[in-house]
C-alpha cells in the first residue's frame, strides 16, 4: 500500500492539475460570461460543460503547422518548456496533508526557479517564429519578466522570515494561528500583481496582447502546440491561485470542512478574482507596466520586507 | 489609481445579478420588427396577378448583382418577368431592390432562417420567390391605376386617370 502512494500522489497531482486546467477554460468562458451579460458556452453538454472535449478534439484534429522561416528545433521545444516547468512547480504545491508530490525544504525557491524558466518558453516562441509580431511579445514578456521577477521573491520573503522555513509545508503550519495575508497585506498585494505578471494575464498581458501583437509569441503556432500555450496559461492560473493560498491564506487550514476541500475553494475564490480581473481592467501601456514595477512595487516590497524583518528581529514573533 | 481599479472591479463583478441579454435563438426566437429585411418575396396584386412588370429597376439599383429577369409581353400588354432570379448567396439585404420597384412588386420579409449545406440551393427561381398574398401593400394594382394602355383598359380609363388631352383641338 506505501509503496503505491507516491504513485498515486504524482498521478493523481498530475491529473488533478490537467484537469483543473481544461475545466478552466470553460471557467473563464462562462464567468466572463456572466460578467458582460451573457451565458458563455452553455450548448455542448450540461451547462456546456463538455465544450472543452470539442475544443480539444479540434485542437487534435488540426493541422499542426510549422512555419518554413520558423527555427524548428526551438519552435517546437518553446511550448514543452512552459508546460514542463509549470507542471513541476505543482510538484512542491502542498494540497493537504499527505497530499503532495514532494517536499522540498526549499520549496518556494524551487517554485520561484520553475516560474522563472517558464519565461524562456515564451522568449523561444516569440524568437524562433522569426515573425515581428511574435519577437516584439517574446521581446516584452522578456522584459516584463525581468522586472516582475524582481519583486516576485522580494514579496514572498516576509512570509519566510515569518515562519522561519523555505518548506511550504512549514509555512502553512505555521499560519494555524493567524494567516499571513493580515501581518503581510503589503507582500499578497506585491505578490498578486508580480503572479499576474508572471501567467500573462490580463491586465498584464502585454506579450500577448491580441490587439496590438495579434497574440504576441504564439501567433506562429497552431493545433497542439497552440493548445499547450493555452493549457499553460490556465494550469499558470491554477499554480498562482494555489501559491496564494499556501503563502498567504494558509493552505489546507479551516474548520469543518476536509483540508482538500479547503484548499480547493480558496484557490478557487483566486481562480475567480483572475477572471474578475481579467473582465475588469483595461491594458497599460508597456512603459507605465515597466515604471509600475520598477517605481512601485519594488520599493512597496522593500519596504515590507525591512519593516517585516525589524519586527521579527524586535519582538521575535 | 488603485481605488478606481478596484471600484471598477466590484462594478462589473455587480453584474453577476444581472439577467443576461442573450436570447437563446434556436428554442427562443427574437422579435424581429415588420419592416425588418429578410428574405426577399414577389408579391401578387389583389387579384392574384403578378405585381412585377419587369422594369429592370431592382437588378440596377442591386449592389452586388444577384438579382436577374428576362422581360417579356403577354398578348393583351401586360409586362411580365420571363425568369426572375435572385442569388441569396450574393445578396446583402439592402432593401434597395424593394425602394427602386415601382409597383411594390419585389418586397422584404422578416425572415432569415434560409441557411443552406448547398451553395446552390440559395439561387432561387420565380416559383421560389413568388408568394400568394400582396405583402404589405394590400389593394395596389399596378395596372389599375397606371396610364398604360392594356388589352381591357385604354388611356383615361384607370383610377384617378382624366381623358387624355386631345393635342389638336383648340377647345379647352
Amino acid at each position: 500500500m506505501s509503496a503505491w502512494l507516491p504513485w498515486l500522489n504524482i498521478f493523481g497531482v498530475l491529473f488533478g492539475a490537467l484537469t483543473t486546467a481544461a475545466m478552466l477554460i470553460w471557467v473563464e468562458r462562462r464567468l466572463l460570461a456572466v460578467w458582460q451579460d451573457r451565458y458563455g458556452p452553455n450548448r455542448v453538454g450540461p451547462f456546456g460543460l463538455l465544450q472543452v472535449v470539442a475544443d480539444v478534439i479540434k485542437i487534435f484534429t488540426k493541422e499542426d503547422w510549422i512555419p518554413p522561416f520558423a527555427d524548428k528545433p526551438v519552435f517546437i521545444l518553446a511550448p514543452a518548456v512552459v508546460m514542463t516547468t509549470v507542471l513541476m512547480s505543482f510538484a512542491v504545491i502542498p494540497f493537504a496533508p499527505g497530499i503532495g508530490v514532494v517536499d522540498f525544504n526549499i520549496g518556494l525557491l524551487f517554485f520561484l526557479a520553475m516560474s522563472s524558466l517558464s519565461v524562456y518558453s515564451v522568449m523561444l516562441a516569440g524568437w524562433s517564429s522569426n515573425s515581428k509580431y511574435s519577437l516584439l511579445g517574446g521581446m516584452r514578456s522578456a522584459a516584463q519578466m525581468l522586472s516582475y521577477e524582481v519583486f516576485m521573491g522580494l514579496s514572498l520573503a516576509g512570509v519566510v522570515v515569518m515562519a522561519g522555513s523555505f518548506s511550504l509545508r512549514d509555512i502553512v503550519e505555521a499560519q494555524r494561528n493567524v494567516w499571513f495575508f493580515i501581518p503581510q497585506f503589503l507582500g499578497l498585494v506585491t505578490f498578486l500583481m508580480a503572479g499576474l505578471a508572471e501567467t500573462h494575464r490580463l491586465p498584464f498581458d502585454l506579450p500577448e496582447a491580441e490587439s496590438e501583437l495579434i497574440a504576441g509569441y504564439h501567433s506562429e503556432y497552431s493545433g497542439m502546440k497552440f493548445g499547450m500555450f493555452f493549457v499553460g496559461e490556465y494550469l499558470g492560473i491554477a499554480l498562482i491561485s494555489s501559491f496564494i493560498v499556501t503563502m498567504f491564506f494558509g493552505g489546507w487550514l479551516g474548520p469543518f470542512l476536509p483540508p482538500f476541500v479547503w484548499f480547493g475553494l480558496k484557490t478557487s475564490v483566486f481562480v475567480a478574482l483572475f477572471i474578475l480581473l481579467r473582465a475588469s481592467l483595461p491594458r497599460p501601456r508597456f512603459d507605465q507596466l515597466m515604471a509600475f514595477a520598477w517605481k512601485a512595487m519594488l520599493p512597496l516590497t522593500l519596504l515590507n520586507l525591512v519593516v517585516t524583518g525589524g519586527l521579527v528581529l524586535a519582538f521575535g514573533f | 489609481m488603485f481605488i478606481s481599479a478596484l471600484r471598477t472591479m466590484w462594478k462589473v463583478f455587480l453584474h453577476i445579478f444581472q439577467k443576461p441579454e442573450t436570447i437563446q435563438y434556436p428554442e427562443e426566437k427574437p422579435y424581429l420588427p415588420p419592416r425588418w429585411r429578410g428574405r426577399i418575396v414577389l408579391t401578387r396584386d389583389p387579384d392574384g396577378e403578378e405585381r412585377c412588370v419587369a422594369c429592370y429597376l431592382c437588378a440596377v439599383a442591386c449592389p452586388v448583382d444577384c438579382i436577374s429577369l428576362q422581360a417579356t409581353e403577354e398578348e393583351d400588354g401586360r409586362r411580365y418577368p420571363e425568369f426572375f432570379r435572385i442569388n441569396f448567396s450574393r445578396c446583402i439585404f439592402c432593401g434597395y431592390c424593394e425602394e427602386a420597384c415601382p409597383t411594390y412588386a419585389i418586397q422584404l420579409t422578416p425572415d432569415f432562417e434560409m441557411s443552406e449545406s448547398n451553395r446552390q440551393n440559395l439561387v432561387y427561381e420565380k416559383e421560389d420567390l413568388l408568394i400568394d398574398g400582396t405583402g404589405k401593400y394590400h389593394d395596389y394594382n399596378f395596372y389599375r391605376v397606371s396610364g398604360l394602355k392594356i388589352a381591357e383598359k385604354d388611356k383615361g380609363e384607370a383610377v384617378n386617370e382624366n381623358e387624355p388631352v386631345d393635342i389638336r383641338s383648340l377647345l379647352p
